[in-house]
């Protein structure tokens, strides 16, 4: 029982620099306060080195038994500190550009970032509570933040108040689980559960709104429906936010809590997330089809992509975990290099976001076509990409658990999805602009990101092996 | 001297770095473009050419292998695993050979020219690898990696109605694919999760140590399939064809009638027949009657085609169908004929494009009613035309024949009827393309604009030359090739055999590339 600060390294220093960081805006002219983004970054690097420093270090418990200290939480972190650093770096341009000078915005990243961190790593329901509370609170700022436009600050109420809904739902479930159990600790609970003869009523009703909770973050099917809205409305870089890092954290502290505390109520819980994983897949792919807004296109593919990584959940095997961790850190270079494209291509005031303002685009941009290219053929599966070794990492690990019927209709779900990723392409090489295409300013640091982006999109892509093995090291609980 | 195991490998890497290095020319130079494009597909033909001779004829199993590890964690194991027996050499060879014609065909592109040749040799890329892969994973890699370049092409560079064109033939491909991707994952498993290597897979599929039900086969067979006949496309899964066909690009076209075509039946002959026998034979009287459909629907619509280009694309359903039907009728003439017949038809309907395409450039229009008597002003073509035409409607002598003759007396033994529908398609050949060869080049010159006609250019002339070699040395010494394919066919035919030895019509399996003892 001791506070091991070691473990918590990367959120300390998040934190500080967050607090820092507000501490420094009072005394930087408003002109120049989208520069305090490099604080940010420096603040995430510094996280980053410190989660190297742990990487493969002594697994356990610390901070008051609050938090697990593992490879799983590390490669969880990797991916949250890899897209709030692309997030901060391509929001600094945004900013500037659209004058939203208020530097608030990086803290609030870093503490959402923070959040993020403690949920993945999170031992307890407490804790993990408290992840998704910090996480949320600071994003449902963060998306109305272009609080001059009404869609931002609908997309900011209407996050809130579903998202309030939810954490009670979640909240009401921990209840039950602990009235069950008499414990909020993971390891407890696990141990409680499987000393069960049979299970309470009120435990697996618990659990199943500790799952609905979970679908909203994650926007599971039924539970999207905020998804589209919020998405569109919110400021391009924190729709990323929202549908790569902050997805991922619902979807690996979700995991934990499936492998980790109610593996005992599998044959339940499976049956539960195949039909989601169904609806999901579903729902998100064919909805995305009629959408002429490049956001809420993404904002539906983002579901679609929430229903393949159900599928390695439901696969309740080791392979679907490190499926599911495989294909989160694909999803976050290929769908943060898709934001950013976007971001830039949306120009001042968030201009451009229908599909038809890409017409003409691939050959007036070259490189930035291409690099668009490749996260939309990585987004449709397609093989050279990070998009097509995930699915076949998620697809194969329900295959082994002879879900067949899962697959075929996850086959048919992405064949339906690459119509309207080719639709993008289809526009920005094939179709004539209406008028002259204005120019696309292209910042040095979104250089930076869209290669880092484009470059990892295409190694796990081609050489998934050493992050495929990280992947099946970390889940090993 | 190349080591035979990094022939193969070479084969990939050329067009690749070529490519490479193609992005770095500079946009304008479009000659400096086109013609490093030809130096990199003729240093790859030339390349392959030792494949051709290397190749142990004897022996029916893989050969130039080179097998490395890949990807190997989390309980995968997919390997970098390529090889070629004699079901694949010639396709590879096939491929590599059409490549600097298309390429010499593309000089009419003027629009993007660097960004249309880099694709082309992706394009390359993509079907050797995916002829060469013996690894599933691998396989189906360059499968769906190969959707991509060719759908830019059809899309870019095609004619007004491309786009739909390249939307519709990549959701028809990816489609079919990504059920045999599933297939093929299940494959994986069934062999305990220890490979995805094709040749294991078959082998332990055939000695029973992975065991799979009636039903699974079926489905497994099925998944494969229907990727497959997608591809080649077997009716009534072509609709695809037509389209694609006719707004492509003229290289493009000729690629994809050339070689991309041949990916659906090469695909049949290497898993649906010697991984699932069971179900293949169980359901060859279905496949027959698509393929026989296809053969009559085809020569059918094409003779009311009233666009040249349309003509050639719909007599490729034709001809497919009897490659497939040569395949399911699971003797070795049958088989070695379709296998003949997929090059024969990718050298005749490659060649078609291609001067198809030539006198689109010049008059900007294929309907065959803007044309007529062209005979006159263009003496070299049409003698050039009338010779592929001929080869296509197989004349003795010329390549269409060998295969057609030797698919008709395959199936002929397992099937009168079966051969007796698909032989009066030959007939329709005939009307249809020498109906079509009247129109545009006999009778009189009435058409103003065609009196300006100028003839084939040397570059043109250098670009048919080599197809009209082709078919006539195919048409005159088989033997060189079937030779190289008799060994692996036949293991093809001994596994169909071994399962159903009642369905299958024996016949005395005499070696069709050697002289009769």
């Amino acid at each position: 029982m001791d506070i091991n600060y070691t473990a918590l390294l990367p959120e300390i220093i998040l934190s500080v620099a967050g607090i820092i960081l507000m501490l420094l805006i009072p005394f930087v002219p408003r002109e120049s306060q989208p520069k305090l983004g490099y604080v940010g970054l420096v603040g995430i690097l510094l996280a980053l080195c410190a989660l190297v420093l742990q990487w493969g270090g002594e697994r356990g418990l610390a901070f008051f038994n609050m938090v697990f200290q593992d490879d799983f939480a590390n490669f969880s972190k990797l991916i949250f500190l890899l897209s709030v650093g692309a997030i901060t770096a391509t929001s600094m341009h945004y900013l500037a550009q659209d004058r939203l000078l208020k530097a608030e915005y990086f803290s609030l990243l870093l503490f959402s970032t923070v959040g993020m961190c403690l949920m993945a790593a999170s031992a307890d329901l407490i804790m993990t509570f408290l992840g998704i509370e910090i996480l949320s609170i600071s994003t449902y700022v963060l998306a109305g933040y272009r609080s001059s436009e009404m869609k931002s600050t609908e997309s900011a109420l209407k996050y809130f108040i579903l998202g309030a809904f939810s954490t009670a739902f979640l909240l009401y479930g921990v209840a039950l689980v602990y009235g069950a159990t008499g414990t909020t600790k993971y390891l407890q609970i696990s141990h409680a559960i499987s000393d069960m003869d049979s299970y309470p009523v009120f435990l697996l009703l618990g659990v199943g709104f500790m799952i609905v909770g979970f679908g909203f973050k994650a926007a599971f099917a039924p539970f999207h429906v905020w998804t589209p809205d919020v998405y569109e409305g919110a400021p391009i870089p924190i729709t990323a936010h929202l549908a790569v890092a902050s997805k991922a954290a619902a979807v690996v502290a979700f995991l934990r809590i499936l492998f980790q505390v109610v593996p005992d109520l599998s044959l339940q819980w499976q049956e539960l997330l195949w039909i989601s994983a169904v609806l999901t897949m579903l729902i998100g792919n064919i909805a995305a089809l009629t959408q002429s807004n490049i956001k809420r296109m993404l904002a539906y593919s983002s579901i679609a992509h929430a229903g393949y990584l159900l599928v390695g959940l439901t696969a309740n095997s080791t392979m679907g975990a490190q499926g599911v961790l495989f294909y989160l850190m694909a999803y976050a270079f290929m769908n943060l290099g898709a934001f950013t494209v976007v971001q830039l291509v949306a120009r001042q005031g968030e201009a451009n976001v229908e599909i038809k303002d890409y017409a003409g685009l691939g050959f007036k941009y070259p490189l930035l076509g291409l690099a668009l290219s490749v996260f939309i053929v990585s987004l449709a599966g397609i093989p050279l990409t990070a998009g097509f070794t995930g699915k076949l990492f998620l697809f194969s690990a329900a295959i082994q658990q002879g879900m067949y019927w899962l697959v075929v209709i996850a086959v048919v779900a992405s064949a339906i999805g690459i119509y309207y990723y080719i639709r993008v392409l289809v526009f920005m090489y094939m179709k004539e602009p209406e008028g002259e295409i204005e120019s696309v300013g292209i910042p040095g640091v979104a250089r930076i990101v869209i290669l880092i982006m484009v470059l990892g999109t295409l190694y796990l892509g081609v050489l998934p092996g050493s992050v495929l093995r990280m992947a099946s090291e970390a889940v090993k609980f | 001297m190349l080591g035979n195991e990094n022939i193969l490998t070479t084969l990939l890497l050329i067009p690749t770095v070529g490519a490479i290095l193609l992005a770095l020319l500079p946009d304008r130079n479009h000659s400096l473009i086109r013609n490093a494009t030809l130096a990199v597909t003729v240093l790859t033909f030339v390349c392959s050419l030792p494949l051709a001779w290397r190749l142990d004829a004897q022996n029916g199993g893989m050969q130039f292998v080179k097998d490395l590890p890949w990807i190997q964690a989390g309980g995968f194991t997919i390997s970098y695993h390529i090889g070629i027996d004699g079901i694949s050499l010639f396709l590879v060879v096939l491929t590599t050979f059409l490549m600097p014609l298309a390429v010499l065909g593309s000089w009419s592109i003027t629009r993007n020219v660097k960004a249309y040749m880099i694709l082309v040799l992706l394009l390359e890329v993509g079907m050797l690898g995916a002829f060469v892969a013996l690894d599933l994973v691998l396989f189906y890699f360059f499968w769906e990696a190969m959707l991509i370049p060719m759908y830019f092409l059809i899309g870019i560079w095609g004619s007004k109605n491309r786009v739909y064109a390249a939307v519709k033939f990549f959701l028809y491909t990816a489609f079919g694919s990504l059920l045999m991707l599933a297939a093929l994952i299940a494959l994986y498993f069934l062999n305990s999760g220890s490979s995805f290597n094709i040749v294991q897979i078959t082998e332990r599929l055939a000695d029973g140590s992975i065991s799979v039900n009636p039903l699974g086969e079926v489905l497994l067979f099925l998944a494969f399939f229907i990727a497959f006949a997608i591809k080649v496309p077997l009716f009534p899964f072509h609709t695809w064809l037509p389209d694609a066909h006719v707004e492509a690009p003229t290289a493009a076209s000729a690629i994809l009638a050339g070689v991309l075509l041949k990916m659906g039946t090469y695909g049949l002959l290497r898993f649906c027949l010697p991984m699932f026998p069971r179900a293949a034979v169980e359901l060859a009287p279905m496949v027959c009657v698509l393929a026989i459909i296809g053969i009559i629907y085809g020569a059918l619509v094409a003779m009311v085609q009233p666009d040249v280009k349309k003509l050639v694309a719909y007599s490729s359903v034709s001809h497919l169908g009897f490659v497939v039907l040569g395949i399911f009728a699971f003797n070795l003439t049958s088989i070695e004929g379709a296998t003949y017949q997929m090059l024969s038809h990718g050298v005749s309907t490659g060649a078609l494009f291609l001067l198809v395409g030539m006198l689109y450039d010049r008059r900007h229009t294929r309907l065959i009613e803007d044309f007529g008597g062209i005979a006159h002003k263009m003496p070299i073509f049409a003698t050039v035309f009338l010779i592929i035409t001929l080869s296509s409607i197989g004349l003795p002598g010329l390549n269409g024949f060998v295969g057609e003759f030797l698919i008709l007396q395959g199936t002929f033994l397992k099937s009168h009827i079966y051969a007796v529908f698909a032989a009066s398609a030959v007939i329709l050949a005939a009307v249809y393309m020498l109906w079509m060869y009247q129109r545009v080049f006999m009778g009189k010159l009435n058409n103003e604009a065609n009196k300006q006609l100028l003839d084939l250019t040397p570059r043109e002339i250098l670009t048919v030359l080599p197809f009209i070699l082709m078919a006539i040395w195919m048409g005159v010494f088989p033997g060189t090739f079937l030779r190289k394919m008799d060994a692996s066919m036949q293991k093809v035919v001994d596994r169909i055999e071994e399962v159903h030895q009642d369905q299958v019509y024996r016949v005395e399996n005499r070696r069709l590339g050697t002289e009769p003892e």
